[in-house]
């Protein structure tokens, strides 16, 4: 099963509507949604029936006993995360605490354990197609460790002959995006010909390719700023990036997201161009 | 005149965070914005401000002595997030460390010293009358938490209002721009995504007590999901931002609004003073 992971770097440029249009088109049997921070593609995707949940856990928190607790302090000191503070007793900040277990180790009273807090839910959906996704916690971190869950649910769950699985991304360089980089055979970067857009399209093809991650190129909305569509577009072909195409700015998509459809449900002129650059995706030679 | 933080989020990207950001900093004149988007910072691509100051951030990785080393594997045990590693010597795999320092503690022969690894920069600038102080996270990175963590501290001592430009989603980054915020401006767009995400961000910053209302961008005739949110929800709008192609080209171009011949400029500077009296 080839992977094909749906990314942007700036956020809004439009990955989810792609990445609805390309599960439409393809008749995907497995797709996922790994912007497990604020999840959408459920909300244009057909999911019927019940999903099977599983909360996920990230790494242990510290807890300290109060009871056992001699307050020296130790733990406070030695934590980078600022995550131990002190009142009348000390006590974690389970937003701040990453689970080293530094505090642990140096509490002289073994006061201090590790334990399995949930940090989200993940949601698998099996019908004549896989759907997996998840919902991270408010506020909570290792969103890659839940992403690449997302991914395994996946690709455990679809069957042997799927040949190609849609994977919407989250926006952004860090942790979850490299998370969701990991493995995929191809990803689309789908941009917009803004100053921003383009500054942080440049920066997502520095962390894919540090990552080893095949590309491609296509860009939304793209009449609203025919000249900065231009230096996209030039910017590719000098840096030997594969461009896919050009979609327009369409009334059509918000309506379409609006009514719980994918854009390739309505006929409308983005989803003819949709439809070209998922055409000149499927082409390349990763996919 | 005290200082106050104004964090301007939004949980689903692109609905214009930067955008409002910047206009409401330009628009107060002397004042502070902080890209605190360190992933993809936008900000001062419109400010285009005059770098006066640069600071290298660095985290703390563990510096193996290998002559020390008695090859006993304490530290690699003691990993909680597998950076570590024992083949004929230690391996330090640097992108999954967190800097806990913990196996330095663990280690029996004194064999694990740090060293400094420089993940990103903060550029601090001027703008007109407007103090940008910009994080970028260098490409490949992890985390920009502690890029966040300075741009934080930095502005403690500051004075007047400071606007911070928050990442999107709901997750650590977001909480840590979001947790010393006075006020917040949530922003969203009139589709079922941006109201989904608007409930999530909601949710946040309700958990942390911060008060807060909403600016509707890109709004058009017909269905608002985001608005009906808003209404069920009992939470202010703070502003309704048409959806304008003259913006839309402005933004585009990398454009202040109200530093140009805009001619809704108007909406900003209300949106500012509600902001000011709400924050009172």
């Amino acid at each position: 099963m080839k992977q094909l992971l749906i990314i942007s770097g700036k956020g809004g440029t439009g990955k989810t509507t792609v990445a609805g249009a390309f599960i439409k088109l393809l008749q995907a049997r497995a797709y996922a949604d790994c912007d497990v921070d604020a999840p959408n593609l459920h909300l244009i995707v057909n999911h019927s029936g019940k999903a099977e949940k599983k909360e996920y856990h990230g790494l242990p928190k510290a807890h300290i006993a109060a009871n056992l607790c001699i307050k020296c302090g130790l733990c406070e000191q030695n934590c980078r995360f600022d995550a131990i503070h002190h009142g009348q007793s000390f006590y974690i900040d389970d937003y701040a605490c990453e689970g080293c277990g530094v505090c642990q180790y140096v509490c002289p009273a073994s006061a201090i354990s590790l334990r399995e807090k949930t940090a989200g839910e993940l949601m698998l959906y099996k019908n004549n197609s896989v759907f997996s996704t998840a919902q991270l916690k408010m506020g909570n971190g290792t969103s890659g460790m839940l992403v690449s869950e997302v991914k395994k649910q996946m690709k455990d769950a679809a069957a042997k002959d799927v040949t190609i699985a849609i994977i919407d991304g989250s926006p952004g360089i860090g942790c979850p995006v490299i998370a969701s980089l990991s493995g995929v055979d191809l990803a689309l970067i789908v941009t917009e010909p803004s100053i921003s857009g383009i500054s942080d399209l440049i920066r997502m093809i520095k962390t894919a390719r540090q990552l080893g991650t095949a590309i491609a190129v296509c860009i939304n909305k793209y009449d609203t700023n025919l000249k900065n569509t231009n230096t996209i577009e030039k910017y590719c072909s000098d840096n030997k990036i594969a461009f896919v195409g050009k979609i327009p700015y369409d009334k059509n998509a918000i309506t379409a997201i609006n009514d719980g459809k994918s854009i390739v449900d309505v006929d409308c002129p983005a989803a003819n161009a949709i439809k070209k650059v998922f055409n000149n995706t499927l082409i390349i030679k990763e996919l | 005149m005290a200082s106050k933080k104004i964090a301007i989020l939004s949980g689903k990207g692109g609905t214009g965070k930067t955008l409002i950001s910047v206009n409401l900093a330009a628009a107060e004149g002397n004042s502070y914005y902080v890209d605190c988007d360190v992933e993809e910072p936008n900000g001062h691509l419109f400010f285009k401000p005059q770098i006066i100051k640069k600071k290298n951030i660095f985290v703390k990785i563990p510096n193996i002595n290998n002559t020390l080393c008695n090859g006993c594997r304490d530290c690699v045990n003691f990993c909680k997030f597998n950076a570590l590693a024992y083949g004929k010597q230690v391996i330090v795999f640097e992108e999954v460390c967190h800097s806990c320092g913990g196996c330095m503690l663990v280690c029996p022969t004194q064999a694990i010293t740090e060293k400094d690894k420089l993940i990103g920069v903060i550029e601090e600038g001027i703008s007109g009358k407007v103090n940008t102080i910009t994080g970028i996270m260098n490409t490949g990175e992890v985390s920009g938490v502690p890029i966040i963590k300075e741009l934080l501290s930095i502005i403690k001592n500051a004075i007047g209002l400071i606007f911070i430009d928050c990442p999107p989603g709901s997750a650590c980054v977001v909480m840590e721009s979001v947790k010393d915020a006075d006020y917040c401006i949530l922003v969203t767009e009139p589709s079922v995504f941006g109201a989904h995400n608007l409930d999530m961000v909601y949710q946040l910053v309700s958990l942390f007590g911060k008060k807060c209302g909403v600016v509707l961008n890109k709004c058009e005739a017909g269905y608002n999901p985001s608005e009906d949110f808003c209404t069920k929800n009992n939470i202010e709008i703070l502003a309704k931002i048409p959806f304008d192609k003259n913006l839309c080209s402005l933004n585009s171009n990398g454009k202040v609004a109200v530093r140009e011949n805009y001619v809704n400029k108007d909406l900003f500077y209300s949106l500012l003073n509600k902001v000011k009296e709400n924050i009172k």
